[in-house]
């Protein structure tokens, strides 16, 4: 959205996600860049002039979220916290700029949130250019969907007046004759150590792959009726165990939300219900 | 004037629509599925009118490919690493039966260990096939290559099958703007298909049979192919000029950017070259004179063009983002053998390796280089081949192998799992957590 709203300003642009759709469940990261002159940089923004964070639990979690983050950057964050809360945990000492979410709106809208925040911190995109873009970014949800997305975008680049702008412009890459690369000289190593090979048991186990989950089953144990396991047979994962007495449980850590076993339960027994907002881990650190 | 944000594989696949394409087989490989999947949408909406198939193997997706373009039909298809690899029995035979067809392949590093990034190991593995092998540098290149590739590929000297490369992320993710040519003028640079004696139409059936050959025969044969490739050199330079005057932009065999008067040059190819590109600019702005000798097309390799750009140059920093394991840069090699002899070859031809597995080259790496290669003009001593690879690099890999090494980890789950109660599968009998 921010691309395409900055190209109809008349920038170059260049945008790219790292794993958009591909990676579900893990963290993910898109980055802009738009210039005057054409773009000849590539990868991942190494020093960004603007970080939006769209779900801050990312904070907690090993996503490189302040990588290459510097006192001019301006961090913006859709939070209940307050900036100055946000800035003392993170011990950030720049701007950062925090939009706590609409009640009405879904998480569905972080992505819009931040676009439309950026356009405003950067302040070199217009409103109308914002709207465009909205409605050719997410054209394929219909219109109905289109209108509430741009409603709330403009609503945020309104909110936002008072940073408007507040991003300023970086610089090219430069060449800094002091700033030298780290080269090593890599020696051959014993292959036990330089072999990619990870032996282990059990390792599954790790992977709370729980994260994953858009739904959960619930099991209503008034209508269970501890039949044949159906539901725990039919996991294709594994994570419905047995308690002691038989009945079903889901291990809510492996559970990834295929639901299979709501559609196989013959009692009707397993409801389902949506998850909440970034698994509880901002509500759980507060 | 069409110009819009396309990425890499939206590119292609307009490059496919625009070259009016038959027939598409396809399966899907990260990072290229967008580009069959934009394709499938095409077709389902009746913008291309062109047969889709799905096939169960990239193996079967080639062989499709070479069958349907030998009974004369213009064929695209589309693939990445593991996928050509798996194909590579029948990347050779398509080209041996001299028929065109258009393989965009989307390069991505090899496994072991996996990797979803780029680098241009998958492409060079396919580098002896026969196939003619084109490299893109930006999104724009990318539509355009598909097109220019076809009228190659097709035409009476050379047909033989060509392969678009384009990296995996840099290119194939990113948005870049991209001016979408009329199909009114495409047509005008790339006519229809005219297959010749290679066609089957069902009202006149015909088998196609290949011999199986001796020696001499054999030798004929390869022989003929090696010299079709060769012979699309001059076929790419009127197809270059005829696509420049019709659309303004230039994709001559190889790209020379400021390489003409300075003592030092970068050759790069692929989507990092733009990352050099830069590096010349902001050096010379400090008033260190290099420039940046990009080739586009790899097979056939163009060697005149290229020793005639690195003829008398003092030191020439050739980046290979990919690595023959036991002997080194592939492109290095290259290079090196198309100046060997030559009386005023650069005595400095330096080799550095990166990029591998999508790894950055930073600025500062890009930067180093031409220090490097300044210091061996001063010396005259040519340093050895050199692996891009910094502290901060093995410090992420320390990270790694101790994590995997981690006792905590394996000792936790020798014993057996223990029983969730109160239903809740976090507690443990215990009262401790799993």
């Amino acid at each position: 959205m921010l691309g395409s709203a900055l190209f109809a300003e008349g920038f170059e642009v260049q945008d790219a996600p790292l794993y958009g759709a591909e990676r579900r469940g893990a963290p993910m990261l898109a980055y802009v860049r738009a210039s005057h002159a054409r773009i000849d940089e590539r990868g991942v923004v190494r020093e960004p002039d603007l970080v939006a964070v769209a779900d801050p639990s990312l904070f907690d979690l090993p996503a490189g979220v302040l990588s290459g983050v510097r006192n001019e950057t301006v961090l913006f964050a859709v939070t209940d916290r307050t900036a100055d809360e946000l800035k003392s945990r993170l011990a950030f000492s720049g701007r950062l700029v925090a939009l706590s979410p609409p009640a009405e709106a879904g998480h569905e809208l972080a992505g819009t949130l931040c676009a439309a925040a950026a356009a405003r911190l950067l302040g070199i995109v217009s409103r109308s250019a914002l709207e465009r873009a909205i409605n050719s970014e997410l054209s394929s949800l219909g219109a109905e969907r289109v209108a509430r997305s741009r409603a709330f975008a403009v609503a945020t680049y309104e909110a936002l007046a008072e940073h408007g702008g507040s991003v300023r412009e970086g610089g090219d890459v430069a060449f800094e004759p002091n700033r030298r690369p780290e080269w090593i000289e890599l020696g051959g190593e014993p292959v036990l150590l330089s072999a990619p090979a990870i032996h282990a048991i059990q390792t599954s186990r790790l992977n709370p792959t729980g994260a994953w989950r858009v739904a959960r089953p619930v099991i209503d144990y008034s209508e269970c009726h501890r039949c044949h396991w159906i539901c725990s047979s039919a996991c294709p994962d594994a994570a419905i165990v047995l308690g002691d007495d038989g009945a079903p449980l889901v291990d809510l850590e492996h559970c990834k939300g295929c639901l299979i076993c709501a559609v196989e339960c013959p009692w009707h027994a397993i409801q389902i219900e949506p998850e909440r907002r970034g698994h509880g881990a901002e509500e759980s650190s507060a | 004037m069409n110009r819009v944000l396309l990425t890499g594989n939206a590119a292609a696949a307009w490059g496919a629509r625009l070259s009016e394409v038959d027939y598409v087989p396809a399966f899907p490989i990260t990072p290229q599925t967008e580009i069959i999947e934009l394709i499938a949408e095409l077709v389902d909406n009746h913008e291309l009118s062109a047969r889709f198939v799905t096939l169960e193997s990239e193996h079967s997706m080639i062989t499709a490919a070479g069958a349907a373009a030998a009974t004369g039909v213009r064929v695209f298809t589309a693939t990445s690493s593991q996928g050509l690899l798996y194909a590579m029995e029948m990347l050779y035979t398509v080209a041996g039966w001299r028929v065109p067809l258009v393989l965009v392949n989307v390069s991505r590093g090899l496994s072991a260990p996996i990797t979803l990034e780029p680098d241009h190991n998958d492409v060079f593995a396919a580098r002896d096939s026969g196939f003619l092998q084109f490299h893109c540098s930006s999104c724009q290149e990318v539509l355009d290559t598909v097109i220019l590739a076809y009228r190659v590929a097709e035409h009476p000297r050379v047909r033989l099958p060509a392969i678009v490369n384009l990296d995996g992320f840099y290119l194939s993710f990113t948005r870049e703007p991209v001016e979408i040519p009329e199909l009114v003028a495409v047509r005008r640079v790339l006519p229809a298909y005219s297959a010749g004696s290679t066609r089957f139409a069902a009202d006149e059936p015909t088998s196609q049979g290949v011999a199986v050959l001796g020696g001499s025969a054999y030798s004929y044969f390869r022989y003929e192919a090696h010299l079709a490739s060769l012979a699309a050199l001059e076929v790419h330079a009127d197809a270059v000029r005829d696509f420049e005057d019709e659309f303004g932009r230039n994709y001559a065999a190889v790209d020379e950017y400021r390489a003409d008067d300075p003592a030092i040059v970068f050759v790069m190819i692929g989507s990092f070259a733009t990352k050099a590109r830069q590096a010349v600019d902001r050096l010379r702005e400090a008033g260190i004179d290099v420039g940046l000798v990009r080739p586009r097309l790899l097979r056939p390799f163009p060697t005149e063009a290229i020793a005639s750009v690195l003829e008398g140059k003092e030191a020439v920093i050739v980046v290979d983002q990919n690595l023959s394991a036991g002997k080194g840069g592939v492109l290095h090699a290259e290079i090196a053998s198309a100046l060997y002899g030559r009386a005023r070859a650069p005595r400095a031809l330096l080799s550095f390796v990166g990029g591998l597995g999508g790894r950055d080259i930073a600025p500062e790496e890009l930067f180093e280089m031409v220090r490097v290669a300044r210091d061996s003009v001063a010396t005259g001593r040519v340093p050895p081949p050199r692996l891009l690879f910094s502290a901060q690099d093995l410090r992420e890999v320390r990270r790694l192998q101790a994590l995997a090494a981690a006792p905590s980890a394996t000792a936790q789950f020798s014993r057996a799992p223990a029983r969730p109660e109160n239903g809740d599968p976090r507690r443990t009998a215990e009262g401790g957590t799993s």
